[in-house]
């Protein structure tokens, strides 16, 4: 238990010893070693390298040298990555064996070790994180901590500000002034659907009841999307304080965060972050003798994409089949157990405590007219920096796939990006320059979504990708609904039959109605979005669907019953390498000759497509 | 068992965290447990095992001893994770949702794990494979297989 004139004092006196962390001339002799601890960067391996530097530095006994866990530094294709402060210099794909050499040469020694640092698009060397063009465009609200701090110790949360924004709000702020603040900001909801947020408060506010639950949405259901899991194990007390926040405003008292069970980290590092609060006195009874009571608990999800729906999420945190509730009632009247409930997504959270301490004002200066803030993308695809970005809305698509994402690879070119995962849409070269926010997105037919971003090259078929959207959907379908159910099956099947060269003339316009049907009598979100990817593919790509339908063809190779591969001899020049990586070696040539591919032996896996340097081969 | 419930009051909203915990630890839900979850929360064994068939994390059979997991999930797809799902399965001649007669492998299709950054990826038990290829699969199943234990 920690007194609020405690906690002020480990701020004050954490904050000048980590100034090194965010001020490259930070007056210290010490040395901090930042290591990725994300998802990303544990998967190859720097749980090893953060136990190496840590076994080195007490063997050869180094004074003043700190090795620290961080959360996601955003750059996670250039993963595992070391950051060594204050001067900033940044290590890019180490491995284990590196420890030794970074240790020896940086920091014993004072010099660069060069043949870790990462290359930029432009082939220029850079030593610091800012200078990389994947960061330029960027602002960091949501993110502000992720990679500066250590997310299991609540100090180093403390020392940033950490729970300043609570102690704010508990002794100077009246929760209509509070709730007044986030409506002034211009917060829209970053789970999907961008409503304002403090409305939802205020509704929630208002609703009548002796018991109120706060809930965040953790269930991240868009697959290629990992903003929520980024933010939970980088800086999992932003969430806690600003559920605390949102409990004291709208009057309740227990906080529930439903979690994804396949995000095992950031599961144990908001457990051990509920746990340090409650040990630090910040969550519990009276806090702060301020009189306002708060405890939160972590209910995991298992693994059902409709969960990610408030009603349904609501029914799983109370043990049954997430199946979702008809709305109205809204969650903000009968909610968790039946009663008022407010529900927010995790990155919507992670804004709360920044508009807290810096005004609505400063908030609303960033975005566009009606989405006000940044938002977080996981960048991911065919595209060369992939990763976690977060950047101010009105950003264009532009702008992120080429300034921050480095562009496409292998020389190819753009061909579409979806945003909104199963439930959004693609968009096409000519919206490239379509300012990213709310309103614009939907305008052309996709959607915000929660910020998966995936980008896609020419060599990716769109009926296909609606084909493995409506896959998705179909399996994840709860079944409540026949038109969700039974709908998107035979929408499913029609694209199965296109794709497989025995799509008819009308196809097209048979999906077009099963869309508009299915979207109008579906209960909720996920039947009523689920056509979208098939409806945006249509408008932007029709003519690829009548390609396959008329001529049976699959332009970008991917449809494989569709397939001929041929090399076109013009741009052959014989390099063998489509023969070697054949693997049933239908291929044949020699060597600076044009090569020839023998149909019957030829099993269409595209595998010839992707490794000829000279894109001679179509399909 | 015991000592799985023993860590919940008997609330039935925490039939889910319970499920978990023994997924986890068993693989799969074995049919003795569910009797116990639903005496112990007063719950039917029809509505468990409701529950169970609806979160596609809970199996009802057990996983091999080296579950492979390859990740459809879009930033993976889009890079061509279904050629290294489609190695797997010739490779293992199991088709997903199955275990190998020896019980030594099972195979699953996941959704997103959280890796995009790394994609392609696929998982061994616990341990991630990102950025993978056909062979890196390969290299992974034939290590298990040359080394027994
Ligand atoms: C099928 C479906 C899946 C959803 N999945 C998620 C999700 O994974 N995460 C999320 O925050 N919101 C998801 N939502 C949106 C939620 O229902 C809800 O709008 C959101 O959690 C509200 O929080 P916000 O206002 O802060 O965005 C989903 C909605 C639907 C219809
Ligand atoms: S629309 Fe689909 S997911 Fe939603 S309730 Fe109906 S069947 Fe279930
Ligand atoms: S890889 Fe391309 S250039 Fe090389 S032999 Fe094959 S088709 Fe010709
Ligand atoms: S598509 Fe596959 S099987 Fe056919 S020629 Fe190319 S590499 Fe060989
Ligand atoms: S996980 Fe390490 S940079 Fe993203
Ligand atoms: S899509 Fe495969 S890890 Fe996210």
């Amino acid at each position: 238990m920690k007194t609020l004139e405690e906690i002020n004092k480990i701020r004050e006196e954490k904050r000048k010893e980590l100034d090194l962390r965010i001020n490259t001339s930070a007056d210290t002799r010490e040395k901090h070693i930042l290591v990725c601890h994300g998802t990303g960067c544990t998967s190859s391996k720097s749980t090893q390298i953060i136990e190496n530097f840590r076994k080195i530095i007490e063997e050869k006994n180094i004074e003043n040298v700190r090795v620290i866990q961080t959360g996601c530094f955003g750059l996670c294709a250039k993963g595992p990555i070391v950051i060594i402060r204050p001067e900033d210099v940044f290590y890019a794909m180490v491995t284990p064996n590196d420890c030794e050499e970074i240790i020896e040469k940086h920091i014993q020694n004072g010099e660069i070790v060069q043949r870790l640092l990462c290359k930029d698009i432009d082939n220029k060397t850079v030593q610091k994180l800012d200078e990389l063009n994947f960061y330029k465009k960027q602002k960091r609200i949501a993110l502000k901590n992720c990679g500066v701090i250590d997310p299991e110790n609540i100090e180093e949360y403390i020392a940033f500000d950490g729970y300043k924004a609570l102690e704010k709000v508990l002794f100077h702020m009246t929760p209509d002034e509070v709730i007044e603040e986030i409506s002034a900001s211009g917060l829209r909801g970053r789970g999907g659907a961008g409503f304002p947020t403090g409305r939802k408060w205020l509704f929630t506010k208002m609703a009548e009841g002796d018991q109120k639950y706060v809930v965040c949405n953790a269930d991240e259901g868009d697959p290629g999307a990992f903003m929520d899991r980024s933010i939970l194990e980088g800086d999992p007390h932003c969430v806690v304080e600003a559920m605390m926040i949102a409990g004291y405003s709208v009057g309740a008292n227990k906080g529930y965060i439903y979690v994804r069970a396949e995000y095992p980290i950031a599961v144990k590092r908001f457990q051990k972050a509920i746990d340090s609060a409650r040990e630090y006195g910040i969550l519990g009874k009276n806090i702060w003798n301020s009189g306002f009571d708060f405890d939160l608990e972590v209910r995991l999800g298992a693994g059902a994409f409709v969960c990610g729906e408030e009603t349904a999420l609501l029914e799983s945190i109370e043990g049954k089949r997430g199946q979702p509730r008809l709305k109205p009632p809204f969650p903000a009247n009968e909610g968790l157990f039946g009663k008022p409930t407010l529900i927010n997504n995790v990155e919507t959270y992670a804004n709360i405590t920044k508009i807290i301490l810096n005004g609505a004002k400063w908030y609303s200066s960033i975005g566009t007219e009606k989405s006000k803030g940044t938002k977080v993308f996981a960048l991911g695809g065919n595209v060369n920096n992939t990763g976690l970005v977060e950047v101010p809305m009105g950003t264009t698509l532009r702008e992120i796939v080429y300034d921050i994402g480095g562009g496409i690879p292998n020389g190819r070119d753009f061909k579409a990006a979806q945003t909104g995962g199963p439930s959004g849409g693609c968009i096409p070269k000519e919206h490239l320059d379509t300012p990213i926010d709310y309103e614009s997105l939907q305008a052309i037919g996709s959607m915000m979504g929660s910020g998966g971003l995936i980008v896609m090259d020419d060599t990716k078929c769109m009926v296909n990708l609606a084909k493995f959207y409506l896959g998705f959907t179909v399996d994840e379908s709860c079944g409540k609904c026949t038109p969700c159910r039974i709908g998107t099956k035979r929408m499913l099947e029609m694209l199965e039959k296109i794709t497989e060269g025995n799509g008819q003339k009308g196809d097209i316009e048979k999906l077009e109605n099963l869309a508009v049907n299915i979207k109008a009598a579906s209960v909720c979100g996920l039947g009523q979005s689920a056509p979208n990817p098939v409806l945006s593919t249509i408008k932007y790509f029709r003519e690829e669907y009548r390609e396959h339908i008329d001529f049976k063809e699959c332009k970008a190779g991917e449809c494989k019953a569709l397939m001929k591969l041929s090399i076109d001899p013009e741009l052959c020049r014989g390099c063998g390498l489509c023969k070697r990586n054949c693997p049933v070696d239908a291929i044949s040539g020699e060597v600076k000759q044009t090569h020839i591919i023998d149909q019957e032996k030829c099993i269409k896996c595209g595998t010839c497509i992707t490794k000829c340097p000279f894109h001679a081969i179509k399909g | 068992m015991q000592e799985i419930l023993g860590k919940y009051s008997k609330e039935k909203s925490n039939l889910i965290q319970i499920l978990n915990e023994v997924q986890e630890y068993y693989g799969y839900i074995p049919e003795n447990a569910q009797v116990e979850i639903s005496e112990y929360l007063s719950i039917t064994m029809a509505q468990i095992y409701g529950v169970i068939t609806f979160y596609s994390r809970f199996t009802l059979k057990p996983r091999g001893k080296y579950h492979i997991a390859v990740c459809l999930g879009t930033a993976c797809y889009v890079k061509g994770s279904e050629k290294i799902l489609d190695r797997a399965k010739e490779k293992l001649g199991i088709d997903v949702g199955e275990t190998t007669k020896d019980g030594k492998f099972s195979l699953e299709a996941t959704r997103c794990i959280g890796a995009c950054g790394l994609a392609p990826v696929f998982t061994v038990n616990e341990e991630v494979y990102g950025k993978a290829t056909v062979k890196t699969l390969d290299e992974a199943i034939d290590k298990i297989m040359e080394n027994p234990e």
